[in-house]
């Protein structure tokens, strides 16, 4: 039996492995290594978001049907999106604010491309939730804007944290004006 | 075991708390191999390799399947437009099954004729029967996934295989279909199986290597290393001769894949599963031909069934069927005929499988059946019995440095 | 029951070739330029065939796999692509009312299915069910010369071969008798650039736009294809080469 006379193996006392050296030898197994490197790519890509989701990633949106006041929210990339089409009084107080004491400063201008219509992603800066005041009838905080339920951050008209724990402003999400009344989202 | 042959204090330092490093280290340079072994004993290593892809591939298609009747198909179409490089993983996956089942069947037939089986590797056989068997098990399951005609009439007609068991037959089949027919809950359920069993294939591959290492490879001589002038450490050499296994095996592979990736699936499977409506010629997948011939050889329902499973049952035993003291067939003349007309037999039965069953094809499946048992059940014990053999040489290293030259 | 089932089903698999083999099939073999490890599609031919599709199929075949957005393979631009989109009507809902609406498509819609459901399909073709064409070449064997010879295989039924009422004569189909009406007689479409016109060159260019249908991976699958091939071809050589190397010393 093999196993019985199991002795030192003559390969196992060389000092060098054959072909350690050689060209070939070492050219072979790089082009492993290599081939298996270029394979893993397609195993991870494939955890990108597919074409169809992409497909979905911008969307065009008519706001020419929110009457001044209303708010409408919208599906985009899995997450809410608050679109207000706001009232004179709205816009007027957000430019008022002097945004010096703010904890997250940004001027109302920067915000609104058209002031009548702010584009919201409605995910609370904090943990993730999303804030109330969409509705009429629904808590808009102390500001006027948005108050997340969760923590208690309170958004102004502009979207902007005014009081709680929440550490940035509402996120505008990348958005263009297609015409008057359509907005691109994405 | 002695840390200090590695150098790097991180290695020695892990290696005497978990000797991983001497595990490994003693499978590349301990383990002795037969110097002689052919490209024939590539086949192993090349079937771990098939199941690694089919792990990866298969987890990662996972991630975008939907096991349910009404979108499974657009799920796998989904992949196959949609997902980044999802054709292409599916088609690896698709092929590999394929490929898989090529190498197993050399890396079969290879023990068949160099008598790997025989003692003391009987159990060694065994295992390698019991991963055919749930290979088989594993390909049937994923070929339903797709959910195309092909894979709910396959579905329909293999688990209608256990009706023909007596009295509890169709209490049975209405227990794998957890209805009265092929549908959601037969789909979940083999999914989820599907998922399952090729961990424990590798689970079975690991005892399968554990027992192979307990007496080592046989050869193609098929006598014992009698000292350590037969046998070499498998690192370099086997390593290497291996990677020119892998090379043919990726090349070939690759070639179907990217050029002919539908070339061993069916067209049927690409239109969506329908309940109401058989296809015209249902074939099961190329690979379970000859034994689809084999059941329906047999007029008889539960004959056709108890021989198709006889058929390879009888591979569980046929290390006490052929009890011949002499491996290899190189020394076994007569056996050696049979042994080919044995492969012959079994390609015929492959073909028989994929033709209609009427005229002459029926004739000559229960002519080729016959055969295929008459070939273990009565040539083989009467073989062991009665053939002379050719006088084995006295070591390995006899007729390597002989008139026979470079056998390796 | 079970067994009644088993039994119909070893029927069908006797009797499904015996019936595709009672009538001729006639199979054209073409050169296609998708055809062979190097083979491209026509985006000409494509567009034409979508064209074709659309004027001549579409008002009973689906093609559910096909959004507006894979009309890029077919060498649209992004503006195209909206513009073929907003011609269609969607359903889209339910809306706030909770009523389904339609809704001109957008570039991330599917093409619009002629018929609702499965019944309505057949309700409206007198019980034949007009297949979904996204995958029909891969779904036949020999799927693109069996779709050209189909569509140009409208022929006379020779004598002795009676066609029953609201059955068609089709040297191509399995068995002969095809329950779809003749689709084109030639000069059915009117193509903007010019191109032929005929039942061949109109077919030609269904099966293009089809086989891309089916198969919209399919450039990049060859390109990658000879990329990989010549790399494991090279890697076979070394590793032939180094396996010589280093078993030189044994033996």
């Amino acid at each position: 039996m093999a196993k019985s006379d199991k002795t030192q193996n003559p390969a196992k006392g060389d000092v060098q492995e054959p072909g350690r050296r050689d060209f070939f030898v070492v050219a072979t197994y790089a082009m492993a290594g290599l081939g298996a490197a270029a394979v893993a790519w397609p195993l991870i890509d494939q955890l990108n978001p597919a074409a169809d989701t992409l497909a979905l990633a911008n969307i065009e949106v008519d706001v020419s049907k929110i009457a001044v006041g209303q708010s409408i929210t919208v599906k985009w990339r899995g997450k809410p999106v608050f679109i207000r089409h706001r009232t004179a009084d709205e816009i007027a107080r957000a430019n008022a604010t002097d945004i010096t004491g703010l904890r997250d400063p940004q001027d109302d201008v920067a915000r609104a491309e058209k002031p009548e219509y702010l584009v919201l992603v409605g995910v609370c800066t904090h943990l993730g939730c999303v804030p109330l005041g969409q509705k009429t009838g629904e808590v808009r905080g102390d500001y006027d804007g948005w108050f997340c339920p969760c923590h208690g951050s309170h958004y102004d008209t502009s979207g902007r944290i005014r009081k709680g724990p929440a550490p940035t402003n509402l996120e505008v999400p990348p958005h263009n004006y297609l015409s008057d009344s359509v907005i691109r989202i994405g | 075991m002695s840390a200090e042959k590695f150098q790097n204090p991180v290695v020695r330092w892990i290696d005497h708390r978990l000797p991983v490093f001497s595990m490994l280290d003693h499978e590349k340079y301990d383990y002795p191999v037969p110097k002689n072994l052919n490209y024939m004993w590539n086949f192993g290593v090349l079937a771990g390799m098939a199941l690694a892809i089919m792990i990866v591939t298969g987890i990662v298609l996972a991630m975008s399947y939907t096991a349910h009747v009404d979108y499974a198909f657009e799920s796998v179409e989904r992949i196959m437009r949609d997902v980044n490089h999802g054709w292409l993983i599916r088609y690896i996956h698709m092929n590999t099954a394929s490929f898989f089942f090529i190498v197993v069947y050399i890396h079969i037939l290879r023990g068949l004729y160099y008598g790997s089986y025989k003692a003391p590797r009987e159990l060694l056989w065994i295992l390698g029967v019991v991963i055919f068997l749930l290979m088989m098990a594993t390909a049937f399951m994923g070929y339903v996934l797709p959910w195309g005609q092909m894979s709910f009439w396959g579905a329909t007609v293999i688990t209608n295989l256990f009706s023909a068991i007596p009295i509890v037959g169709d209490s049975i089949v209405t227990l794998l279909w957890g209805g009265f027919s092929v549908d959601n809950a037969t789909l979940n359920r083999f999914f989820s199986l599907h998922y399952l069993l090729p961990f424990v294939i590798s689970g079975v591959v690991v005892l399968h290597i554990v027992a192979l290492h307990r007496f080592g490879s046989n050869n193609p001589i098929g006598i014992d290393a009698s000292g350590p002038q037969d046998t070499i450490s498998f690192h370099p050499y086997y390593t290497i001769k291996d990677m020119v296994g892998i090379a043919v095996f990726l090349l070939l592979l690759a070639m179907t894949v990217f050029f002919f990736p539908n070339a061993m699936g069916h067209p049927d499977n690409y239109i969506p599963a329908n309940a109401l409506q058989t296809p015209a010629h249902i074939v099961p997948e190329w690979y379970f031909l000859p034994f689809y011939a084999i059941l329906r050889a047999v007029p008889d329902k539960l004959g056709g069934v108890l021989l198709m499973f006889g058929a390879i049952a009888v591979l569980f035993i046929l290390p006490w069927l052929d009890k011949s003291p002499v491996r290899s067939a190189r020394f076994r003349p007569l056996f050696r005929i049979f042994f080919w007309l044995f492969l012959i037999d079994a390609i015929l039965l492959g073909y028989l499988g994929g033709k209609p069953a009427e005229g002459i094809y029926v004739t000559l499946s229960r002519i080729a059946t016959a055969w295929y048992f008459l070939h273990f059940l009565v040539i083989l014990p009467l073989l062991s019995m009665f053939e002379t053999t050719k006088p084995l040489p006295k070591s390995i290293s006899e007729p390597v440095l002989g008139s026979s030259g470079r056998s390796a | 029951m079970l067994k009644r089932i088993f039994a119909a089903m070893l029927a069908c698999t006797l009797a499904g070739p015996a019936m595709a083999a009672s009538g001729n099939v006639e199979l054209q073999r073409r050169d296609w330029s998708f055809s062979g490890p190097f083979g491209t599609f026509d985006k000409a031919a494509m567009q034409r065939g979508f064209q074709a599709y659309r004027e001549v199929c579409a008002g009973c075949h689906s093609l559910e796999l096909i959004a507006f957005r894979n009309f890029a393979d077919l060498g649209y631009n992004e503006a195209e692509i909206k513009a073929i989109a907003a011609q269609y009507d969607v359903q889209d809902g339910p809306n706030d009312d909770g009523e389904m609406f339609m809704r001109p498509g957008i570039a991330a819609d599917r093409i619009p299915s002629p018929y609702l459901n499965e019944n309505a399909a057949r309700a409206g073709n007198n019980g034949a069910l007009p297949p979904d064409l996204s995958l029909i070449t891969k779904a036949r064997a020999n799927g693109p010369d069996y779709l050209f010879s189909l569509l140009a295989g409208y022929k006379e039924a020779p004598e002795g071969v009676t066609v029953p009422e609201g059955m068609h004569y089709n040297a191509a189909y399995p068995g002969n008798l095809i329950a779809m009406p003749q689709p084109l007689y030639g000069e059915d479409v009117t193509y903007s650039d010019g191109a032929n016109n005929s039942v061949e060159a109109i077919s030609s260019d269904l099966v293009q736009f089809l086989m891309w249908a089916a198969e919209p991976k399919m450039e990049v699958r060859k390109r990658i294809g000879v990329a990989a091939v010549f790399f494991l071809s090279i890697f076979l050589i070394f590793s032939y080469l180094a396996k010589r190397r280093i078993w030189a010393d044994v033996h």
